[in-house]
This record gives C-alpha cells, sequence and structure tokens, in this order.
C-alpha cells in the first residue's frame, strides 16, 4: 500500500508508514524513539502521581484523598517512575545510541527488540488497571512488602503480572544489547575504545540478566502465597517475611545501579564534548563501573538495617555498603578532571551534565550517611531516605536523561532544539527540584516517616516548601515535552557534528542520519 | 501554622554547614533541623557519629566543588582558556582511590563501636515487649505481668480538618509506655499482622516488629519527660495513625505506675470472670429452655 511513497527512498526502505511502521517496526532508531516517548508518558503520569501525594501532604490533615489511595499512590508512583520512565527511558537512548556509537547497522535481535518494546505498553496497562479493581491499585510501597502484600485485593495480583512482563522486557532488552556490542562492533572498535555509554550499558545489561529473574521469583512465590496456600513469607504457615525482603533487595540494589549507570554513561559523553578535551581517565571509569556493578551484588541487605540481623552481618554490610563510595567518587572526580583546563561553553546538556554531577553528589553523601548502619536506625524509613534516593534517580538519572536528549535530539532530529528555552527547563527544574526535595532531609531527620499521608503539626514548614516545589518541578516538565516536540517538528538545521568537535562515530553521519545507517562498517582507526 | 523563622533557621543552617563556619548549633536543634537532642548513651553517640560523617561529607563537598566550580569560572571559553588534552595521570587517580578509602575506615572505626554497643541487650534491669498489631501497640511488662493497648488518641475531627488540631496532633495516645529513667531496658520487638517498626527519636530505638520473630533493643533513658515516636514500617491503610508515646518517669513513680496497673488488671480480671460467669449461667439457662 505505500509502495508508492517509498518508492523514491533508498531500496532499503521497504517498511510500512502511519501507524503500522511503529508496530512492526525493527528499526533501531524507530523502536529508540518508542521507548522514549513511552518514557516520557510514564514520567508525566508517575509525576501526576507524585502530585496527588504532594498535594495532600500540603498542609497537616486529610485534604484530599484518603490514606489508602495515597498508599496506592506512593506505591504506582515509584513503580511507573522505576519500570516505567527511566528503565525504558535508559533502553530508548541504548536504541538510539549502540548502534550508532559502536558503528552497526542496527541492533543484533531487530525482532525480538520490537517485542521487548510492545510489551511495556501491555504491561503498564496492566499496572494501570489495577485501579478499577475493588480494593484499588498495590498499596504496599514499591518493595511489595509480605506480609502486607498478602492482604491487598486483585490490584496486587495485576502487579505481579505486569511486573512478569516487564522483566521478560527487561531481558529481552539487555539480550540484545549484549549481543549487539559482542557481535555488532565495526572493525577496530576494541572494547577499551567503546563509548563510556556502550559500557556503562554493556555493564547494566548484565546486571539485568542477573537480578530482573530473581524479581520474577519473588513476587510469583508472593502470587502463590496469595492464592495457591504456599507460605513462603507467612509466618503463620511457617514462612519468613524477612526472606521477601532479602530477595527483593537482591534484585533492588543492583536495581539502583540499572537505573544509574546508563547515566552516568550519558554524563561521560556531555562533559569532554563542552570541555573540549578527552575524558578524563578513561579507563579508570570502566574499571569503577564494573566496580560498582560487582559491589552492588554483595551490599542488598543495608536497605534492612532494621530488620535485626546478627552483628556481624550489620558491620559487614555496613563495610561493603561504604566501599561503593570509592569508585563513585572516582567517577565524580574524572569528571572535573575532565573540565579541569578545558574549554568549557554552556549549552542545555552542559548544564544538565553539570548539574547532575553537582546534584548526584549531594544524593551519593546522603548514601554514604545511610550506609553508616548506627546512624541509618535513625534515617532509616524517615524523609531522609526519600530525598536521598530522589537526588540519586531524579538529579541523577532522570536529569542524565534530558541532558542526554539536548544532546542527541539535533543528531535524531536533524534540527536544533530552542536553546533559549532548554536553558529554562535546566534552571527551573534544578531550583524547583531543590525546593523539593532539600527540605526533606531536615523532614526526615527530624522524624518525619515516609510513606504517611498526614504528619505532626511542627513538619508544617518543610512539607508545605516541597509541595510547592513539586509542583513547579511537575509543570516545568510540560516545557520539556513542548522544548522536544517544536524540535522534532523543526527548527534551525543541524549540522553533522553538530556541537563542536565531539568524539563518537555518531558524529559521522548527517543530521538526522538516514533510516539505515552503518551498512558498511566504518573503520576505527 | 507556617514559622518563617524555622525556614530562615534552616537556610542558615545549611550555610553554616557549608562554610564551616558552625556545623551544629543550638539553633538547629531548637527548630529541628538536625537528629533530635538524644536522651540516651546511644543517642548521644549516633548523634556524635551523624555530625561527624556529614561534616566530613560536607567539606568533601565543598572541596570538590571548589575545584568544579573554580574550573567553570577559569576555564570556560568565553574567557578564550584554550583546552588542554591531557586525559590521564596516574598519580591523581591514585590519590583519589586512596584518600576516600582513609577517609572511609576513619568512619567505620566509631561506626563499629557505636554498633556493637547498640546490639549489647545483656544485663537489661527490666523487659518490654512490643507487639505491632493494625493499627495500635501492644506493650507487655515481662516482669509484672502488666499488658495494654496503646492507640491514637488524637481526633478524628481534627485529622478531617472540622477540629483545630492540638499541639501533639497525630503524636498522642490514650495509654503512655511508662519507663524508669537511668534502667537499661530492653525492647522484645514482634507483630501479629504485618510488619511494624517501632521508633522514638529521642532515645535512638527503632526496629521492626515482624510477624514470626523476636527482635531485640535497648535503650536508657537519661531524663525524665515525654518522647513521641511513629511507626515506620509501611503496615496499611492507617501506618500514619499509630504512635508511640514513652513517658519517662523516676524509679520510685516507675514502681507506683506499674502497683497501680497491677492492681487494675486483677480487679478487672475479676471482672471479667465474673462477667464470664454470667454469661455461662444465661447459656446454660437457655439450654435447659430448650
Ligand atoms: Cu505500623
Amino acid at each position: 500500500m505505500a509502495t508508492a511513497e517509498v518508492a523514491h527512498h533508498d531500496h532499503h526502505d521497504h517498511h510500512p508508514t502511519g501507524l503500522m511502521r511503529w508496530v512492526t517496526t525493527t528499526n533501531h532508531k524507530d523502536i529508540g524513539t518508542l521507548y522514549l516517548i513511552f518514557a516520557f508518558i510514564m514520567f508525566l503520569l508517575g509525576g501526576a502521581m507524585a502530585l496527588v501525594i504532594r498535594a495532600e501532604l500540603f498542609q497537616p490533615g486529610l485534604q484530599v484523598v484518603d490514606p489508602h489511595f495515597f498508599n496506592q499512590m506512593t506505591t504506582v508512583h515509584a513503580l511507573v517512575m522505576v519500570f516505567g520512565a527511566i528503565m525504558p527511558g535508559m533502553v530508548g537512548f541504548a536504541n538510539w545510541q549502540i548502534p550508532l556509537m559502536i558503528g552497526a547497522p542496527d541492533m543484533a535481535l531487530p525482532r525480538l527488540n520490537n517485542w521487548s518494546f510492545w510489551i511495556l505498553p501491555f504491561a503498564a496497562t496492566l499496572l494501570m488497571s489495577s485501579f478499577l479493581t475493588g480494593g484499588g491499585g498495590p498499596a504496599a510501597g514499591w518493595t511489595l512488602y509480605a506480609p502486607l502484600t498478602i492482604q491487598g485485593g486483585m490490584g496486587v495480583d495485576l502487579t505481579i503480572f505486569a511486573v512478569h512482563m516487564l522483566g521478560v522486557s527487561s531481558v529481552l532488552g539487555a539480550i540484545n544489547i549484549i549481543v549487539t556490542v559482542f557481535n555488532m562492533r565495526a572493525p577496530g572498535m576494541h572494547f577499551m575504545k567503546m563509548p563510556l555509554f556502550v559500557w556503562t550499558w554493556l555493564i547494566t545489561a548484565f546486571l539485568l540478566i542477573a537480578v530482573m529473574p530473581v524479581f520474577a521469583g519473588a513476587v510469583t512465590m508472593l502470587l502463590t502465597d496469595r492464592h495457591f496456600g504456599t507460605a513462603f513469607f507467612d509466618p503463620a504457615g511457617g514462612g519468613d517475611p524477612v526472606l521477601f525482603q532479602h530477595i527483593f533487595w537482591f534484585f533492588g540494589h543492583p536495581e539502583v545501579y540499572i537505573m544509574i549507570l546508563p547515566a552516568f554513561g550519558i554524563i561521560s559523553a556531555i562533559i569532554p564534548t563542552f570541555s573540549r578535551k578527552p575524558l578524563f581517565g578513561y579507563t579508570s571509569m570502566v574499571l569503577a563501573v564494573a566496580g560498582i556493578a560487582f559491589l552492588s551484588f554483595i551490599v542488598w541487605a543495608h536497605h534492612m538495617f532494621t530488620v535485626g540481623m546478627p552483628l556481624v552481618g550489620e558491620i559487614y554490610f555496613m563495610y561493603a555498603t561504604m566501599l561503593i563510595a570509592v569508585p563513585t567518587g572516582v567517577k565524580i572526580f574524572n569528571w572535573v578532571a575532565t573540565m579541569w583546563r578545558g574549554s568549557m561553553t554552556f549549552e542545555t546538556p552542559m548544564l544538565f551534565g553539570v548539574g547532575v554531577v553537582f546534584l548526584f553528589t549531594i544524593g551519593g553523601l546522603s548514601g554514604l550517611m545511610l550506609g553508616i548502619t548506627p546512624a541509618d536506625f535513625q534515617y532509616h524509613d524517615t524523609y531522609f531516605v526519600v530525598a536521598h534516593f530522589h537526588y540519586v534517580l531524579f538529579s541523577g538519572s532522570a536529569m542524565a536523561m534530558m541532558g542526554g536528549t539536548y544532546y542527541w535530539l539535533p543528531k535524531w532530529t536533524g534540527h536544533m532544539y530552542d536553546e533559549k528555552l532548554g536553558k529554562w527547563h535546566f534552571w527551573l527544574t534544578s531550583i524547583f527540584f531543590n525546593i523539593a526535595f532539600f527540605p526533606q532531609h531536615f523532614l526526615g531527620l527530624a522524624g518525619m516517616p515516609r510513606r504517611i499521608p498526614d504528619y505532626a503539626l511542627q513538619f508544617t514548614e518543610f512539607n508545605v516548601i516541597s509541595s510547592i516545589g513539586a509542583f513547579g518541578l511537575g509543570i516545568t516538565q510540560l516545557l520539556f515535552g513542548y522544548i522536544v516536540y517544536k524540535c522534532i517538528k523543526g527548527g534551525e538545521k543541524a549540522t553533522s557534528e553538530v556541537w563542536d568537535n565531539p568524539e563518537g562515530l555518531e558524529w559521522t553521519l548527517p543530521s538526522p542520519p538516514p533510516y539505515h545507517t552503518f551498512e558498511t562498517p566504518p573503520v576505527v582507526k | 501554622m507556617f514559622r518563617l523563622e524555622k525556614v530562615l533557621a534552616a537556610l542558615t543552617t545549611t550555610f553554616a554547614l557549608l562554610t564551616m563556619a558552625a556545623p551544629v548549633g543550638a539553633e538547629t536543634q531548637r527548630w529541628g533541623l538536625n537528629l533530635p537532642t538524644p536522651v540516651s548513651p546511644i543517642g548521644h553517640e549516633i548523634l556524635e557519629l551523624h555530625n561527624w560523617i556529614m561534616l566530613i561529607c560536607a567539606i568533601i563537598f565543598v572541596a570538590v566543588f571548589a575545584v568544579m566550580f573554580y574550573s567553570i569560572y577559569a576555564h570556560r571559553k568565553s574567557k578564550g582558556h584554550e583546552a588542554s588534552q591531557f586525559s590521564h595521570s596516574t598519580f591523581a587517580e591514585i590519590l583519589w582511590t586512596v584518600v576516600p578509602v582513609l577517609i572511609l575506615v576513619g568512619m567505620a572505626i566509631p561506626a563499629t563501636a557505636t554498633l556493637i554497643n547498640m546490639e549489647d541487650t545483656s544485663e537489661a534491669d527490666l523487659t518490654v515487649k512490643i507487639t505491632g498489631y493494625q493499627w495500635k501497640w501492644n506493650y507487655e511488662y515481662m516482669d509484672y505481668g502488666v499488658s495494654f493497648y496503646s492507640n491514637l488518641a488524637t481526633p478524628r475531627e481534627q485529622i478531617e480538618n472540622k477540629a483545630e488540631k492540638g499541639e501533639h496532633y497525630l503524636l498522642e495516645v490514650d495509654k503512655h509506655v511508662v519507663l524508669p529513667v537511668n534502667k537499661k531496658i530492653r525492647f522484645l520487638l514482634t507483630a501479629n499482622d504485618v510488619i511494624h517498626s517501632w521508633w522514638v527519636p529521642e532515645i535512638a530505638v527503632k526496629k521492626d516488629a515482624i510477624p514470626g520473630y523476636i527482635n531485640e533493643i535497648w535503650t536508657l533513658i537519661e531524663k525524665p519527660g515525654i518522647y513521641r515516636g511513629q511507626c515506620t514500617e509501611l503496615c496499611g491503610k492507617d501506618h500514619g495513625f499509630m504512635p508511640v508515646v514513652v513517658e519517662a518517669v523516676t524509679e520510685e513513680e516507675f514502681d507506683a505506675w506499674v502497683a497501680k496497673k497491677v492492681a487494675e488488671q486483677e480487679q478487672s480480671s475479676i471482672d471479667q470472670f465474673q462477667l464470664g460467669t454470667e454469661s455461662l449461667v444465661q447459656t446454660v439457662e437457655v439450654g435447659a429452655l430448650r
């Protein structure tokens, strides 16, 4: 039907147009775009839920929602952001960038690639449909701790199936990335020549394959506890609620790095370009990522110091956790050293790059504090933790993705984005983010537990401020959507290099790159 | 009730910490910007550890970003700075691997000492068993056979904004946990339905109450007073509405309280027995009528 349309295109372009193009596509660029759009929609959806939370917490007393719905909001906000926004967003970057960066014509397993994406909208629909069931959505926190999850209604079962599907999607995506990186590199693209973004994703893919099945196992055990009479986690039947936490965090801790390592990769691409200097300490960066990934498997119980572990266990998990500060520090220092004596300019991607280094470090340092076991007894499950992980996940992962979007968007679309609006987006995001989350450190230290719909009066001030910041932050993201939309629709033509002499194979291609790229592999000297 | 002074105090404190002028002052404690003033030995140790580590983190933060912002100021293209092309320095890389390790060792030593202290529940003077329920706490004084439930005392109207909120809104209960000062108190924690967590910041006790488990933790309260806390593990709908109120009293007052409780409990078990007999008699009568 579309033959006439594509006849004047190059001979490889025999693909359907319109909606079917997106449903049947096996092209890494199309699939990357789909992932990114999906992630952005989920980001807005999860953000809307966060605003319900912040609206309720704006003032003491119950005003907006009832406590059960509040718990559904905290739970689904987290699930949507983690599994719907950040992870798929990073996969979107991987799809677009990895083949371009290693000089491959496409991902190694293109049909699998299509399937990994198209599982996601169904999984998300399943998760959202839980709100329509009798008991509402899952309300036990994204950590799904038993036995509370065993009490939930059918919404929990839908969540479990959604998690299964998301897990399948992630593992397939990860397999694809590993196979691509191992087999599709252009001649001369040795492992130690790969851009750091490719390295971080390669290591992340191994993490995904290692831990997503563990999570799937944990939720399946929950499912059988709920419906088939097993008692893995139910003490009444001889089960062990703490076992669930061990299994969950064996997945959950590497999961944190699954979300942050590709962000490190994006930052490591942005900072050298705008410093006009090569990345400082490439080898130690790769080793640091590998080190962080390895350590991520052996520190999980630092999320559960208060469950009552033996003393030696607590000491071990404290020391192992503190060790993570070393490779993480190496990365921060290397980024600063990359900027040092460069020739810096501050286009929007660089603003995000510097902003992420600065704000992520706050989250890293509060993470170090949380790793100190005796002090963690006071911080645990308070707003101090909420502040910490938002500094890591929002001003780490999410803002790195925004920076990455501005960095590669001219390449992807062939148009420059609106620089002025981009800068506005950066400053508003950073300022509102800090207004929303910095005061939460004070709340946590002063004793406000997380996941409560109402609070004692001494917590009023910072909750008011935090809510104002959150609404500002949420609204600002609509601007982001507008900037990207505007850039897709038109704008100043981008050159193939886009920036001032950036490093990497993607910049040797025209902007936008043709539908099929590197059909004859480039030779990397 | 929005106190602007508190917000200003927060800004000054953050600024003071970052400029190393005054890491933690009385202002900080007064406005509740840091961990609350502790009243137990472990509480003091934790606060000291926390302040110390936070200070080190602030120093690292300031040092790293002083370098970064200097670089951003000086090494920019608009100032005509030419990029040098160095891409590694073995010395620097070893330096910023080794120095953090040393700093971490410096943090780990006091942390380990405190941790060992925290976990030593031996030789307690008094044992209180705490059981979490959805959504209230049960306290059992093992040495005296005293036991009672403690529920949120804040009226519904205050929560629903139909009445003015009291001073201890959401942090008030019908029955306080009365404890003697200067005694080593051991808590045994468990739960009856889902996981809860018993937390009172000032006495530095937070431990999960898990069904099927009995956890241990201890404290020694140095000052008489009322200390308030909350459940900190999401436990369902009313997780935000199961506070903890500890009332620390002198030994004599504590003994008197125990004696009163014991007497009350005996009286109520007699009442219950009578109630039981009455209903038994009724049952028999009903049976006879048939
Ligand atoms: Cu509870």
